[in-house]
């Protein structure tokens, strides 16, 4: 069940690029043609489900606070943490690299369709993003980290193609000519975006997002009360007076 | 200007305006507009590239004659991570909270496109202190659309600045609210960023016919 609710939720809800806005340079650049961006999503998805998973080993068995337990008791004091960022890119680089090699040598074909794609990879946001997530959410198993690539990476995967298909299509409008290209994309990734909110309450029902506002409501009708009393209170002296 | 000649004075005006990072050369909007819906956000997060970006620029640039260019993409990696986590400790050791706020994305400037690629385009090819200049220019040039996005989204979306109330009380009814104005929450939905860099574009580039795409 968990991993349902967490690979829906974050391919919809937490979405890379409409969520949290990552991997949005290469989103941006590689959006032109449908068929290019299919090859970079594709990639993302593939390179995400290796480096999450891995990044979470490290996060649990170096980095984290005690975590380097297991090599004696006398290590459990030290805190990795702030090496994080370092150990994450450096697997996510080194990764990457091996990754193009293997795929090069065992088929030449996918290598030629993603080939190209795979060394932007190593500083696009998203695949970093997706690791730092992963540690500050804390997710608590191997499966579920890499659930948690596969879904994001696919989160991204949609939302690269819809945007070149959009792009493809509004070639044909007419744009005010200012706002051609760049502008426009942005425009339209925001709209997506606003959609993409709607999928907000999918799974909490909308408990979530409800609470806050009542909150706003009993304060505002406690203000209306007391403002009643007084107008009340007020009368009242009048009247005696 | 008597300590830049107009050619380095050039380094850091442009990126402003004409050849700015976020609007024109399209780098960076990753890490940069997750953080807009408060100011204050959005002037840290400023700072802390510019720091990256300036102290990164000129140590690739010392380094750029001994680099391998096979494996110069990892070593970029490792100097940039190297300054970001500089900065992340000293924003845990001195704003605790902001920290908390940025959360991951300030680990994200690691592979904020515009440091890689100010790296690639400019600090390999060029000196120490031009790369600095340059380096210097193009965070300049990101943070001021951080804080045209983050001064529309704060005062529109919570009417304050800084966390300052700037619009009057909005449940004691005073100021502007006393006029039945109300704050647009929506404004700090992540997708407006979006459609607020939109808009900046549409406006430099009516200004600069230059600039339109086909």
């Amino acid at each position: 069940m968990e991993h349902i609710e967490l690979f829906f939720k974050s391919i919809f809800i937490d979405n890379m690029v409409f969520a949290v806005f990552l991997g949005m340079c290469s989103y941006l650049a590689v959006s032109k043609k449908v068929s290019t961006a299919v090859g970079l999503g594709a990639a993302v998805i593939f390179v995400l489900a290796i480096t999450v998973p891995l990044n979470w080993l490290l996060d649990q068995y170096l980095l984290q606070p005690g975590a380097l337990v297991w090599l004696g008791p006398e290590y459990a004091d030290y805190d990795l943490g702030f090496l994080s960022f370092i150990m994450f890119i450096a697997t996510i680089a080194t990764m990457v690299q091996l990754v193009e090699i293997i795929v090069e040598k065992f088929s030449p074909s996918l290598y030629n369709s993603l080939g190209i794609f795979l060394p932007l990879i190593a500083v696009n946001c998203a695949i970093l993003g997706g690791s730092l997530f992963m540690q500050s959410r804390e997710i608590p198993s191997l499966g579920l980290a890499f659930n948690y690539g596969i879904s994001s990476g696919i989160g991204w995967f949609l939302a690269i193609l819809a945007i070149a298909a959009i792009r493809e299509k509004i070639r044909y409008s007419s744009v005010p000519p200012a706002l051609r290209g760049l502008g426009i994309t942005f425009i339209i990734t925001g709209l997506m975006g606003i959609g993409f909110l709607s999928f907000g309450g999918m799974l909490t029902g909308g408990d979530e997002e409800e609470k806050p506002a009542t909150k706003i409501e009993t304060t505002l009708k406690k203000v209306d009360v007391e403002e009643a009393q007084k107008e009340e209170i007020a009368k009242n002296t009048k009247t005696i007076q | 200007m008597g300590l830049l000649s107009k050619k380095d004075a050039k380094l850091i005006t442009d990126p402003l305006a004409d050849n700015n990072p976020i609007t024109i050369q399209v780098l960076g909007i990753c890490s940069a507009l997750a953080i807009t819906a408060e100011l204050k956000a959005s002037l840290v997060m400023g700072i802390a590239v510019l720091f990256v970006l300036g102290v990164g620029n000129v140590v690739i640039s010392l380094m750029r004659n001994i680099i391998p260019s096979k494996i110069r993409i990892i070593v970029q990696l490792i100097v940039v991570a190297s300054l970001v986590i500089i900065v992340d400790q000293v924003l845990k050791a001195f704003a605790y909270e902001l920290s908390k706020t940025l959360s991951v994305f300030i680990g994200l400037i690691i592979t904020n496109c515009i440091i890689m690629g100010r790296f690639e385009a400019f600090a390999l090819g060029n000196g120490p202190w031009k790369s600095f200049l340059d380096g210097i220019g193009n965070a300049l040039g990101y943070a001021v659309i951080l804080l045209i996005v983050g001064f529309f989204r704060e005062l529109l979306g919570s009417g304050t600045l800084f966390g300052i109330p700037v619009l009057g009380d909005p449940i004691e009814k005073t100021g502007l609210y006393a006029t039945g104005y109300e704050n647009n929450g929506f404004m700090l939905m992540p997708p407006m960023a979006l459609i607020i860099v939109g808009l900046i574009i549409w406006v430099q580039r009516s200004r600069n016919k230059a600039l339109i795409e086909d």
